[in-house]
């Protein structure tokens, strides 16, 4: 298969550089838009729940979060096994970049799931329940990684040892998920994830959908702008870099 | 070649191990150091789930638990025997340069340590199990599913050695790696046990885990060779 002419340019610093500093701000811009109308009238206009009441509305942001720790797993994973396979750098770049956003967003899910939990189930913390535990167990392999990248001096070493991690990881991701969730279903002491869903009406589904375009928006911003400081910290030194700030000391 | 040397580094990592006492009883006696200290955390009078039911039915859940995490434990106690000690002498570098593929070499390291830190423990399991109360039937069941489970614990441990390979005291890292990918293993694991003692089948949990090996002990190998080549080039 013959690539085409502008693919070899994902491979060039320089102008991933660029491209990325092009698109970052329109994403970020229009992340945080969406969360903004998103959040308005998820939590303002759209009705209350007939059964959660309030409550309900952590809906606009807690499956958000669980959703981008996720996909940004997947994506580190992705990007770190192209890096491994064929050597590109800047696939390494990203899937560092992915980490700890990956990781905040992991533990933004668990701190709102838990701030809903509370009044919904009486806890804050359910040791039973299975997305509580993959959940918790996603958020440790994100810092396992990222403390085993810690842990080498030799960037390019660390590169390649952590793209097998990720690889590992990203196997073990669905095995995880669903061992889990069939260990609480063979248990089921108390149901309480009974939330057996009767289809979002569209007052809620609209700005729900906002909400996850808007958080993914701000997670690939956040993404290309951590993936500029990378590309930096990679580059110190070179010559496209120095013509960039021309006063700068090297 | 690739079996005969599979053979000679299996030979070699056991008469290593067995040539030092502690190689091969320390991870025995950490669990069973692990399984006394459980109790003694938790008050005899609190083991009863509820006012009125059995403390012997809180002791045999606590005593499967215990026994699943000393194992887990204690499979993460030799893994410098695995690579590192092999990397800091040379040897690693030259069984690696030598005309044998590096996957049998892992396949023997992995089974020599299958051997010497965790088939003990196994043998163990009916003697911790009786302390905690468990039932003939749960004690067999609880010891074949470690037998089954342990090689998954094997590989994902040597899968952290291997990442970890040439980091000087960075042992404490691969407990946060490994801990989170056994958790499907140690999920079926204990499961199979309570079912066997409610007297139910245990059959499930044990295919489940029986898949998981197959699938750590065809796939892992892999992951490991490449990790020690990403750590050692």
């Amino acid at each position: 298969m013959k690539l085409p002419v502008w693919f070899h340019r994902f491979g060039s610093p320089p102008w991933v550089y660029g491209f990325a500093g092009a698109c970052a701000p329109w994403l970020l811009a229009a992340g945080l838009l969406a969360i903004a109308v998103g959040a308005y009238w998820g939590l303002v206009i759209a009705p209350p729940d007939a059964r959660q009441g309030e409550v309900y509305r952590i809906i606009y942001i807690h499956p958000q979060t669980a959703y981008v720790g996720m996909m940004a797993y997947t994506l580190m994973a992705i990007a770190a096994a192209i890096g491994f396979i064929w050597r590109i750098k800047l696939a390494h770049a990203v899937a560092v970049s992915a980490a700890p956003i990956g990781a905040t967003f992991t533990f933004g899910a668990l701190i709102t799931g838990a701030i809903w939990g509370r009044p919904t189930w009486g806890t804050y913390w359910e040791w039973g329940d299975p997305r509580i535990m993959s959940e918790l167990l996603l958020l440790l392999m994100f810092l396992g990684y990222l403390a085993l990248r810690a842990a080498f001096d030799d960037r390019d070493k660390a590169d390649r040892v952590s793209a097998i991690l990720a690889v590992v990881g990203v196997v073990n991701v669905p095995i995880i998920h669903f061992s889990v969730e069939w260990w609480n279903s063979l248990h089921q002491t108390a149901s309480i994830m009974q939330l057996d869903k009767p289809a979002m009406p569209a007052s809620m589904l609209v700005p729900f959908l906002i909400m996850v375009a808007g958080f993914t928006l701000l997670f690939y911003g956040l993404l290309l702008r951590r993936l500029q400081a990378g590309i930096v910290d990679r580059e110190s030194g070179a010559r496209w870099l120095r013509d960039l700030a021309p006063g700068a000391t090297p | 070649m690739p079996f005969r040397a599979f053979l000679l580094i299996l030979r070699r990592d056991l008469k290593v191990a067995f040539r030092r006492v502690s190689e091969w009883s320390l991870p025995l006696l950490f669990f069973i150091a692990v399984s006394a200290l459980f109790p003694l955390a938790l008050s005899p009078d609190r083991l009863a789930m509820a006012p009125g039911e059995s403390e012997v039915y809180g002791m045999q859940s606590l005593g499967i638990a215990v026994i699943w995490m000393g194992a887990l434990l204690a499979s993460l106690m030799g893994l410098d025997r695995l690579f590192l000690n092999d990397s800091e002498d040379g040897s690693l570098e030259q069984l690696m340069l030598s005309p044998a593929p590096l996957i049998s070499v892992v396949y023997g390291k992995l089974a020599a340590h299958w051997l010497v830190s965790v088939l003990p423990l196994v043998i163990l399991v009916p003697l911790v199990g009786l302390s905690y109360r468990l039932t003939p039937g749960a004690t067999a069941v609880l010891a074949l599913s470690l037998l089954i489970a342990t090689p998954v614990l094997t590989v994902l441990v040597a899968i952290g050695a291997a990442l970890t390979v040439n980091l000087r005291g960075a042992t404490a890292i691969i407990g946060l790696l490994v801990l989170p990918l056994v958790s499907p293993a140690l999920i079926f694991g204990a499961r199979a046990a309570v079912l066997a003692l409610d007297a139910e089948s245990a059959a499930a949990p044990l295919y489940f885990n029986a898949s998981l090996a197959i699938m750590a002990v065809s796939l892992g190998p892999v992951a490991i060779a490449a990790a020690l080549r990403a750590g050692l080039e």
